[in-house]
């Protein structure tokens, strides 16, 4: 991913800001600038999510893309906030640790390291809140 | 709206080609499809074209051009249009080809799907087939492709009662499908021991649950149904042509193992054919995993959820059993060059029909083909049957 694509959305990556549509209420992570429910009459702001939520569905990644290949095995599953928003990250644990319906919570680290720019990009993962 | 007719269709090989060229493979299948319909490439009015990447799998764009221009097309100056739409820009390429005629503004309009994925490695191949989903929000976590189907298969294995047994036999029954089907990249039968001692790739998906990378390209030719006579004695209808789109993020679906974009595809083709279910003979569905292919016939209403992993294990959906899906092989074993498969379904469907299948041949007379973008963020179906 090209450097000015990753750095536009560093708020929201590092600190799990999304939006919510004050208008119907609903929470947004990755974050919309138009709530599909509402659309133009729909009113967007910032929301902070706390971080917390549980595993709906998830897999152990095995062959990855290059960015990723250096990491294998991970975790990856489908996150939802206790907010109400689903959203796909790591999970720190190992492999067979990893359930469907395990809490879990957000934390700051590492996503990949871009070998040919030699950028860093960091980002949310979550780990076991058990 | 016009009536509208496959009158030729024609596909290469399936396979790694090695020796030959992104547009040679275009052309070979489109001077097929022209040779099996009848028609002269001067009568042609327009093209469309369906190709998924052509930018990161050959670093080449402005693919509409191209075609006709090596297709012998470029002089006669016709509209050379290329769509995409992920994995379902074959689907999509021939509706609107079918759009085209149907409205009246063109008359003879060739359909196509291209792609050549073996010019790049691993994982470029992977990267790219990751842009099919989310890149911002699943790809920069590290999704890939069969990463996520691998989470639709957990999701639907926790809550539905399928065995990794029966999830096996879909690639089994594909690879038996694609041992009769010369076009094929796959031509060796399985066992499902074969599935469950292959590589983890995604868990609960191995190797053998995921459709392979693959080069190949396939072409048809739609008319007028009123025409179609004028050029063939075996025209196949197009009974109904209907797209869906969904969160292009399987995250933000309603339910993580039912792809609504199908559902809603698949009700409006019924009604739109003034069909039902058990009117459809045979289907061409999008097994890019195993999971895919149960989760297809469910979601298209041939049985209630859960129960197609059943349905597969006794039979149901193979050569000799009530509902034939993937009689091609699939994407499975006859190969996935993206663009191009959803053509290739429609050249299944249209050899079925005409009674030209050989060893794989069912008893059709109206066939269903289900082509899906991304994890479900496009669906196309079609609806084909003799007249
Ligand atoms: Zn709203």
């Amino acid at each position: 991913m090209s450097v000015s694509r990753f750095w536009r959305k560093i708020p929201q990556r590092y600190n799990l800001i999304g939006t919510q549509c004050t208008t119907c209420g609903r929470y947004f992570y990755p974050p919309r600038s138009l709530c599909p429910d509402c659309r133009r009459s729909g009113t967007i702001v910032e929301h902070q999510f706390r971080g917390e939520g549980t595993i709906v569905t998830y897999t152990v990644i095995r062959t990855a893309s290059d960015l990723f290949e250096h990491t294998t095995p991970y975790v990856l599953a489908i996150v939802r906030l206790d907010e109400g928003p689903n959203l796909t990250a790591q999970v720190v644990c190992r492999p067979e640790e990893a359930r469907i319906g395990m809490r879990v919570k957000s934390v700051f680290r590492r996503i990949a390291a871009d070998g040919e720019s030699g950028v860093i990009h960091y980002g949310t993962k979550f780990v076991p809140a058990e | 709206m016009r009536d509208v007719a496959v009158i030729g269709v024609g596909c290469t090989q399936f396979s790694e080609h090695w020796y030959t060229s992104f547009r040679n493979l275009f052309v070979e299948a489109g001077t097929l499809a022209l040779e099996d319909a009848g028609v002269t490439g001067g009568e042609v009015d327009a093209l469309y074209v369906g190709n998924m990447s052509a930018g990161r799998f050959v670093e080449q764009e402005h693919i509409g051009a191209l075609i006709a221009d090596y297709a012998g097309l470029a002089t006669n100056h016709i509209p050379s249009t290329r769509v995409e739409a992920a994995c379902a820009s074959g689907g999509l390429a021939f509706r609107q080809a079918v759009i085209a005629v149907a409205s009246g503004m063109e008359d003879v309009v060739v359909a196509a799907g291209v792609e050549k994925m073996t010019d790049v490695g691993t994982g470029v191949g992977v990267d790219t087939l990751a842009g099919a989903a989310d890149r911002e929000w699943e790809g920069f976590a590290g999704a890939t492709f069969p990463g996520l189907y691998a989470m639709i298969a957990n999701d639907y294995m926790h809550r539905y009662a399928l065995t990794r047994e029966q999830l096996a036999q879909v690639a089994v029954k594909n690879h038996e499908n694609g041992a009769k089907n010369p076009i094929a990249q796959f031509r060796q039968q399985i066992t499902i021991d074969t599935v469950l001692n292959s590589p983890m790739v995604a868990d609960p998906l191995r190797l053998f649950d995921c459709s392979p990378i693959t080069d190949g390209a396939a072409a048809v030719v739609v008319v007028p149904l009123e025409r179609a006579r004028e050029f063939t004695d075996t025209p196949v209808r197009v009974l109904a042509s209907v797209q869906a789109s969904d969160t292009i993020a399987l995250h933000d679906r309603r339910d993580i193992s039912t792809l609504d974009a199908t559902v809603a595809a698949g009700r409006r083709a019924l009604r739109q054919a003034r069909l039902e279910h058990r009117d459809i003979d045979m289907l061409e569905v999008h097994d890019c995993f195993t999971i895919a292919e149960i989760c297809a016939i469910e979601d298209l209403g041939f049985c209630a959820k859960g129960e197609a992993g059943r349905l597969t294990e006794e039979g149901v959906t193979a050569l000799a059993g009530d509902l034939p899906v993937n009689t091609s092989g699939g994407l499975k074993a006859c190969g996935h060059p993206v663009g191009a498969t959803g053509i290739k379904q429609i050249y299944e469907i249209v050899t079925q029909i005409r009674g030209e299948a050989g060893k794989r041949q069912v008893d059709a007379e109206v066939g269903l083909a289900h082509n899906v973008g991304g994890t479900g963020a496009t669906v196309v179906v079609h609806i084909l049957g003799g007249c």
